[in-house]
């Protein structure tokens, strides 16, 4: 086993307020179901700062998604439960909170972005009614200035004729026309932390990538703390600043966008990398990483990658479960043999 | 929208015709004498069938009765009945109780169907869930005259709480007892209907994200969740209405109210032809009408739905 020595403070501040904008730290979410109990996060530690874009790279079922909805407190309980860890905003404990506090940080203070903004919006009402019902319950604005505000936002998301088109329902609006409506509610009450969950994954791909730009466009423009998750390595290289990569209900390895695709330092991550189709490589069989995401309610032991791992040792990787250690100022992964992976040629 | 409703109620012109023609004919090829028994003991003299025969067409052909009864029922004249009452007076005098049994009905089992289904759509599996799920069914599974004889037996006669039967014309508060009855099982639906929709878009991802912008839960479930989960609720109600509209027999029967449906079910058993065909005429226009109004009602709640 490689030594390893932890010299970011980042790592040793367990417990401590920092300076951070929003901070999850060793979080534990599970789902009771009636077949068992689902471990989707095991320890999950990350963190965004404002201004900064941290990308979280998984398969479905990694639990990226889970993390959010945790971090928003829209997590279906039943069955999903925080069983641990702790979710800290401007170095506040959320999941100390009473709801009404939690209530009044959503929204302004961290928003979500969602998948799908078909089903994410409400039917029944229009757009405009939609955006403009936050300006009225949250700041107390009369009808017609809620609405006059809701046609700038629809205007900052560059949706053509926001006069008239304040006024339709999501159901008349395209794919990427409602995203950006999706976006315009999100970031109506001007929050410091967007959380963008697989925001193109529901789009064709031309209009995935105007997504994507108005997205970081806009994030640096208000300086905003943002969590991308999605599973495309594409997105992830133009817009984030860091990058975690999620395997089994952890961070398997998190490090700035430049070293991840430079040289990744978990098997994983090699994997998800050679997975990317190449144009160099047509014609010959796709690369996919062997076998399959582990069932959450029997995750093997030791390493949970361990079962698809070509770099598997069998006395080292079965039993230990490799902690997230720091390899590099910005970088850590939890994988044994990490620094060999960095080291190597 | 406007062009809809137009093609709508143009609609109802050949369903108007094709349905009282159906009627008419329903009631004079049934088998028997209409005039049997009207005269006492002794069969009706010559002269009076002659007379009645006579003044109701009834040697004609059936197309030409109907032809004469339409041409009469277009200038407002509903004709008559055998005893010589005009029909028209004896469904003013029958039709507005209806109506106020209808819409007390109506209100009960909205507001009580309504609450307990979305009480316990929200809070699944608690003591009220499972108390509202075993009285629905109880209530479903109830013959109507069975719940309206046993309550008029224990709140009117037994407790003397209410009057067992109603006066003519009847208050409104006189019509509570009946239009709960009247009302029940639709009651029952609702709360169920009402349970479902609620807990299936409890979970939905709008009301998710209506949670994720920060607005208090009151306004979650009061605006979001409540508009979308009462499409078909209200549905219900508007086909429930046409049905209210048609009369009660039992219930009407069970509280003595003078309502359309026991003139209807009198006028079937004494084979006054003309009074069923004028009743049922008035039935059907409510229906059908009552359905348009369901069909405007689905557009106005769920705005996916246009008619062009």
């Amino acid at each position: 086993m490689s030594e390893v020595v932890i010299t970011d403070p980042r790592y040793a501040s367990a417990g401590k307020p920092s300076g951070r904008l929003l901070e999850v730290e060793d979080l534990r979410v599970e789902f009771r179901t009636r077949d068992g109990v689902a471990k989707v996060i095991n320890g999950v530690t990350y963190h965004v700062n404002a201004g900064e874009t941290l990308a979280v790279l998984g398969e479905s079922g990694s639990g990226k998604s889970v993390t959010a909805q945790a971090i928003m407190g829209i997590l279906d309980t039943p069955p999903g439960f925080v069983t641990g860890g702790k979710i800290r905003f401007h170095g506040d404990d959320m999941l100390t909170m009473s709801p009404e506090q939690r209530r009044r940080i959503r929204g302004n203070g961290i928003a979500m972005v969602f998948q799908d903004a078909l089903s994410a919006l409400n039917p029944v009402f229009t757009v405009g009614f939609q955006i403009a019902e936050q300006f009225r319950v949250r700041q107390g604005l009369s009808r017609g200035d809620a609405k006059k505000r809701a046609i700038e936002m629809l205007d900052q998301v560059k949706i053509p004729f926001a006069k008239q088109r304040v006024n339709e329902y999501p159901h008349q609006f395209s794919g990427g026309m409602r995203q950006r409506v999706m976006i315009a509610m999100s970031l109506a009450l001007d929050p410091e932390v967007l959380i963008a969950d697989e925001p193109t994954t529901a789009l064709d791909v031309t209009v995935q990538a105007q997504i994507m730009d108005l997205l970081s466009e806009l994030q640096r423009e208000r300086q905003m703390g943002m969590i991308l998750i999605t599973h495309d390595l594409g997105v992830v290289a133009d817009v984030a600043d860091r990058i975690a990569v999620m395997y089994a209900g952890r961070i398997v390895e998190e490090a700035t966008v430049y070293e991840l695709y430079a040289k990744p330092a978990h098997p994983y991550t090699i994997g998800l990398l050679q997975s990317i189709p190449r144009l160099d490589e047509k014609g010959q069989e796709l690369r996919t990483i062997k076998g399959l995401p582990p069932n959450l309610m029997r995750i093997p032991s030791g390493c949970p990658f361990h079962p698809r791992c070509p770099m598997r040792v069998d006395d080292i990787c079965i039993p230990n479960v490799p902690p997230l250690l720091q390899i590099g100022p910005t970088r850590a992964s939890a994988c044994h043999f990490a620094e060999d992976l960095v080291n190597r040629a | 929208m406007g062009r809809y409703v137009l093609r709508r109620l143009l609609q109802l012109i050949p369903v108007f015709f094709g349905t009282t023609f159906l009627i008419y004919y329903l009631v004079w090829a049934v088998p028997g004498d209409p005039f049997a028994g009207k005269c006492g003991e002794r069969p009706c003299p010559q002269s009076y069938v002659d007379f009645m025969t006579e003044k109701f067409n009834l040697d004609k052909p059936i197309i030409v009765q109907y032809g004469t009864y339409m041409k009469n029922l277009l200038q407002g004249d509903f004709g008559q009945t055998f005893g010589g009452r005009q029909i028209s007076d004896l469904i003013s005098d029958a039709y507005p109780n209806t109506i106020k049994l209808a819409i007390v009905a109506l209100i009960i089992e909205a507001v009580i169907g309504l609450t307990a289904g979305v009480l316990t759509g929200l809070r699944r599996n608690g003591f009220l869930d499972n108390l509202v799920l075993v009285s629905t069914l109880f209530m479903i599974a109830l013959p109507i005259f069975v719940l309206g004889f046993l309550l008029q037996k224990w709140l009117g006669v037994d407790l003397g709480i209410v009057k067992p039967t109603v006066s003519n014309p009847p208050s409104f508060g006189e019509l509570l007892m009946p239009g709960f009855v009247l009302g029940s099982a639709s009651m029952a639906y609702i709360a169920r209907l009402a349970r479902t929709s609620i807990a299936e878009n409890r979970r939905s991802d709008y009301v998710r994200t209506a949670i994720a912008k920060g607005l208090p839960m009151k306004r979650v479930v009061g605006v979001h969740l409540l508009r979308n989960s009462l499409i078909p609720v209200v549905t219900y109600l508007g086909t429930d209405l046409g049905a209210l509209m048609g009369g009660a027999i039992v219930t009407e029967g069970i509280f003595n109210i003078n309502g359309i449906g026991r003139q209807v079910y009198r006028a079937i058993v004494t084979k006054e032809g003309a009074t069923v065909v004028s009743i049922v005429v008035i039935l059907v226009l409510v229906y059908l009408l009552s359905n348009l109004l369901v069909d405007l009602l689905y557009a106005a709640l769920d705005p996916r739905i246009r008619y062009e």
